[in-house]
């Protein structure tokens, strides 16, 4: 019987189109951390991260919000000396914890993805203010008047949407989508 | 003239509409033609792929199936969906396994994808097709004194693409000599602005643009100049946010690159979206306006 995937590997197997990133091939450098705009916002840095991982640390990188808190910037990536797309693996993580709903509660990334993509489900494209309830009520008092007066400041400047669009062909696009995620018959 | 197949991107449909109108403006004067795919998707920004790899890259690959299908390169003018349009396109070639599932699902849109186009960034097709020569061909309104920091960002030079220079990029300074400005040395110029981060950990993201703000009015920027529309929002929608958060005192315009460029061919300002900013551009580009503006 195969031997069950390390968490390392199951991390691998998910950057499907990358066939993989060289995970195990961390030589610990940190030049990850060092490059990155973000690691002071960080539970674990980077670099600690992928050690993690490599140690099989399952539950223990799974509860940090340093994969959430990655804004797809690919410093690391392109410096790393051991080829690795850290930016990828970072992806790779919170596909993980999305399907196993594993990620801490108070997150804001996971319900924000999820919404933004079923908003596209359902017109084709992305449209604002729908978006806006992920994560507004989960600021403070504060903050929630900073957004509402920037998007009013916005409007009165017609650069919010009043409706959403909607693509013409949806329902093939629908179809497009339902073989590869099956959420239903084809129509 | 050449034409592209032009895939402009949630954002600039309302949010960033200036940019829209602008990339227009600017591509017609130096000859190149940009015409808008019809019936295109959201490509997922970062966004999709935090769910599914394969239906991420199949959301892409429809957009790019129909530029394929019109025998025209394509161009995005927004960093995010250039990237994902590029990664998308090259690993359609590299993985079969992947192109037959991406095939498969595209077949009920009537479409399929080879991966037999090339993609671009607005800013390569002023970067290379057209050329710094090209375009100071065309300036009939230099802007001669503006200074201007050249915000590249992030995913327009990374992750990799093709064996270019990531650390420190060059083009962007080029295109603004062109226009007749200087480009200030802008020694954060590929640093990131947050991205989403500002709606996810608003902290990090908050702190992410003040550090690019104050490195812009160190060294000298009249106004930062973008090259994509979550840049352009984050870095000048949120300085009111910044200074309440930080007590600072930014007041620095962000325009796109097409705006200034058209400003530097003599076009009005209107047309080239000037007008809906939330930090007035005025005080800086009043004296650059042309007096007989096409």
């Amino acid at each position: 019987m195969a031997d069950k995937p390390t968490f390392s590997q199951e991390i691998s197997n998910l950057m499907y189109a990358a066939h993989g990133s060289p995970v195990n091939n961390c030589i610990q450098c940190g030049t990850c951390s060092g490059s990155c705009p973000a690691v002071e916002f960080m539970d674990q840095t980077p670099r600690r991260l992928i050690g993690m991982i490599n140690a099989d640390l399952k539950d223990d990188v799974l509860d940090t919000n340093t994969y959430w808190v990655c804004a797809s910037c690919y410093h690391c990536s392109v410096r790393c000396p051991a080829n690795i797309d850290i930016a990828g693996v970072m992806y790779a993580v919170k596909r993980y914890s999305i399907w196993n709903k594993t990620y801490a509660d108070d997150l804001v990334g996971p319900v924000f993805s999820e919404t933004f993509m079923k908003t596209i489900a359902r017109s084709g494209r992305s449209y604002e203010p729908i978006l806006a309830p992920t994560y507004i009520f989960g600021f403070g008092a504060k903050e929630f008047f900073q957004e509402v007066q920037g998007a009013t400041k916005m409007m009165l400047k017609g650069r919010i949407p009043v409706l959403p669009t909607k693509i013409k062909r949806l329902k093939k696009f629908r179809n497009m989508m339902k073989r590869i995620v099956p959420v239903g018959e084809e129509e | 003239m050449k034409k592209y197949a032009y895939f402009p991107g949630c954002s600039l449909e309302k949010m960033a509409l200036s940019y829209h109108k602008s990339s227009m403006e600017a591509t017609q004067v130096v000859g190149v033609e940009l015409q808008e795919l019809d019936d295109w998707n959201c490509c997922g920004a970062t966004t999709y792929f935090h769910l599914d790899e394969i239906l991420a890259n199949t959301l892409v690959a429809r957009n790019l199936a129909m530029a394929e299908k019109e025998g025209l390169d394509f161009v995005a003018p927004c960093s995010a969906c250039y990237k994902n349009a590029y990664f998308t396109n090259t690993y359609i070639k590299e993985d079969e396994d992947l192109a037959e599932h991406i095939n498969y699902a595209l077949e009920a849109d009537d479409l399929q994808l080879e991966g037999n186009l090339n993609v671009h960034h607005l800013i390569d097709i002023f970067a290379d097709e057209v050329g710094p020569e090209g375009i100071k061909e065309k300036v009939t309104n230099p802007l001669k004194g503006l200074r201007i920091a050249p915000y590249y960002g992030c995913q327009i030079v990374r992750p990799r693409k093709n064996g270019e220079e990531v650390e420190a990029p060059q083009f962007f300074e080029e295109i603004i000599t062109a226009m007749g400005a200087e480009a200030i040395d802008f020694a954060n110029k590929t640093r990131c602005c947050g991205g989403s981060l500002l709606l996810t950990n608003r902290k990090a993201a908050l702190d992410m643009i003040r550090i690019l703000l104050y490195n812009a009015v160190q060294s000298g920027a009249d106004v930062i100049a973008t090259a994509c529309p979550l840049c352009q929002v984050n870095l000048e929608v949120y300085q009111t946010q910044v200074n309440e958060e930080f007590g600072t005192d930014f007041s620095v315009p962000v325009l796109y690159f097409t705006q200034l460029m058209g400003l530097a061919f003599g076009i009005a300002p209107k047309k080239l979206g000037i007008g809906s900013e939330l930090v007035s551009t005025l005080p800086v580009i009043s004296q650059f306006i042309a007096k007989e503006a096409r």
